[in-house]
């Protein structure tokens, strides 16, 4: 079953921007989902009609098999969402927010008193439980509205930039939090901007630009259409000139790093023969840009390199 | 366009078993289940602030009580055939109850919008309906609260026998309901502080001061007593009199079906407005 289907979705704010200019997008149960783009693509607007904060102007949202339209209530019941910006009661106590939340989709007091226990512990909140959210970090904050978001136990959850301003290691630990959920059967549709989160956790991926969306695939095929990968080699000895490497486009960085570009048909083999012959000593080498990254930046800056196979209109 | 829609089916059914559950629970159920929960909340936000909310009407009450009461009223004497602190006794707990159930409505709705958690349940399943009487009952609560206080503070200074308790009850908490969906109303339309401001101070503060809360209409001339009776607030404060001590510029039938007419009158108009989104979505 399909756990979203949006169909000729669009949208026109009353001032005349175009946001969608008729999305179609499906996202299979079970599915771990990235949906990126620039900021303005129309992520956000998209997530906002799927969890009805913003009117569509035309199109149909179904949620498994509950038509946005028709029958909303049974929609929405499916979905949970941690928005971009954070919107907490900054004064209630950090139980008070999880349980109701969990009031408003239904569930009884107990209950949402033994879930809120169950995920504030998973979240690392549970020994700040007493505390009013204004109180928290701003980790804390998006680790608290997953909570909040996971407390009727959704099938669908909608993440639009859940580690945004978390540090690395929470990040770390929020991405094994995600990942144990999705295992558990939750649909996950992640929003960021950090491509490598993204890359990491997710199956598949579509990346929206002006409204509509320019890729749509798995992320092992999305990945595979980037044409060429750019590396940074970093150098034993000292470069005072940039060395011809034959067919490989190098730039020299300083004098102790290179960046060569390898296409597809190149090999690092071949590379690291050329290296050899002109007797450089290579002590450590790294990707520039995360490769989604710069799949990402080709598509939305419509740059070559890519195959763009995946386009639509 | 295939896909590697994953999903380990073993796992999945922990989620799949309670969220089934949930789904399983009727409408009406869940409804029921949030009205009891924002109920819950908005009381607990007015006990948690009890000394924003409930207190100051206290305490400016007493004070008009002092100086209109036992102070100037003693010299006024008699109106309408009561003493006059008896007779604004009345009209002091209305004007509490009216401006507290429109400040609770107007500043909790507006400050879930403002700070975006209304959200919460915009996202969820509930109904309008169950978002609007919520309020609404979080409005009565506050109203209610401060007019009992108030009314407390009223038997300080002089004795109250109610007449007509059913009509004062009922006529109070209509009252309160027309207030919170006045409140909800401008919390709908406001966007900035001063928006949720400018009504009370330059619209319901004189309604209410006209309002027949310090004295009888009998007192104006007949052109100011027609001008009068386009105040609502003087249908109310009378209905709410006349459950106190029996008097009433009104006739009470006309009171009531100019309350309940309000009241159905803004309520409609919140749902239509809220299920429209206007001011809560894009």
């Amino acid at each position: 079953m399909d756990a979203l289907r949006l169909e000729n979705l669009r949208k026109t704010y009353p001032n005349g921007v175009e946001a969608l200019k008729g999305i179609d997008l499906t996202v299979e149960e079970g599915d771990f989902f990235a949906l990126l783009g620039p900021n303005g693509a129309g992520k956000t607007t998209s997530i906002g009609i799927v969890t009805s904060l913003v009117n569509k102007t035309s199109g149909r949202v179904v949620v498994f098999g509950h038509d946005m339209d028709r029958a909303r209530d049974a929609a929405k019941a499916c979905i949970g969402v941690v928005p971009q910006e954070v919107n907490l009661s900054m004064f209630e106590k950090l139980t008070d927010i999880v349980i109701n939340q969990a009031g408003y989709y239904g569930v009884r007091p107990r209950l949402a008193r033994q879930r809120a226990e169950k995920y504030l512990k998973a979240l690392h909140l549970w020994d700040r439980r007493t505390d009013i959210a204004r109180n928290l970090s701003g980790g804390m904050k998006r680790r608290l509205m997953i909570a909040r978001a996971l407390i009727h136990e959704p099938r669908l959850l909608i993440l639009d930039e859940p580690t945004a301003g978390v540090d690395i290691e929470i990040r770390r630990s929020m991405w094994q939090f995600m990942r144990a959920i999705n295992e558990a059967g939750v649909t996950i549709i992640l929003t960021t901007h950090y491509l490598e989160e993204a890359e990491s956790l997710c199956r598949n991926v579509a990346i929206i630009d002006q409204g509509r969306i320019v890729e749509n695939d798995r992320m092992t095929r999305v990945l595979r259409k980037l044409h060429h990968e750019t590396f940074v080699l970093s150098l034993d000895e000292p470069l005072y000139a940039v060395p011809d490497l034959g067919s490989f486009t190098v730039r020299l960085r300083n004098e102790q790093e290179l960046e060569v570009e390898v296409t597809r048909n190149q090999s690092i083999n071949q590379l690291f023969g050329m290296l050899s012959e002109r007797n450089l000593t290579v002590h450590s080498m790294r990707n520039k840009a995360n490769r989604l990254e710069e799949l990402f930046l080709r598509l939305v800056e419509n740059k070559p390199g890519a195959s763009g196979q995946g386009q639509q209109a | 366009m295939s896909r590697e829609a994953s999903g380990n089916p073993a796992r999945a059914t922990d989620f799949a078993r309670e969220s089934g559950q949930a789904r399983s629970e009727s409408l009406l159920a869940v409804n029921l289940v949030g009205l009891r929960t924002i109920m819950r909340k908005e009381v607990k936000r007015v006990s948690r602030i009890w000394v924003q909310t409930i207190v100051p009407p206290a305490i400016t009450m007493s004070l008009y009580f002092v100086i209109f009461g036992s102070l100037i009223g003693r010299r006024i004497g008699e109106m309408e055939g009561m003493p006059y602190i008896a007779y604004i006794a009345p009209g002091l707990i209305m004007m509490a109850v009216i401006t507290n159930s429109f400040s609770n409505v107007v500043s909790s709705f507006f400050g879930a919008k403002l700070q975006l958690y209304l959200e919460e349940m915009l996202v969820s399943p509930l109904s309008t309906a169950t978002i609007v009487v919520g309020y609404m009952i979080g409005g009565i609560f506050r109203g209610l609260a401060v007019g009992v206080l108030v009314t407390v503070v009223a038997l300080m200074f002089t004795r109250l026998t109610i007449v007509h308790p059913w009509i004062t009850l009922s006529v109070v908490v209509l009252v309160a309901a027309v207030f919170s969906m006045a409140g909800l109303l401008n919390a709908i339309f406001a966007k900035t502080f001063d928006d949720i401001s400018i009504v009370p101070t330059f619209v319901l503060t004189p309604l209410t001061y006209l309002g027949g809360v310090f004295f009888s209409i009998s007192l104006l001339s007949p052109t100011w007593q027609a001008v009068a009776m386009a105040n609502p607030i003087l249908y109310m404060v009378n209905a709410f009199r006349y459950g106190v001590l029996g008097i009433s510029d009104i006739p009470i039938a006309l009171a009531y079906a100019l309350i309940i007419g309000l009241f159905v009158a803004l309520f409609s108009l919140n749902m239509w407005l809220l299920s429209r989104g206007r001011g809560i979505r894009s």
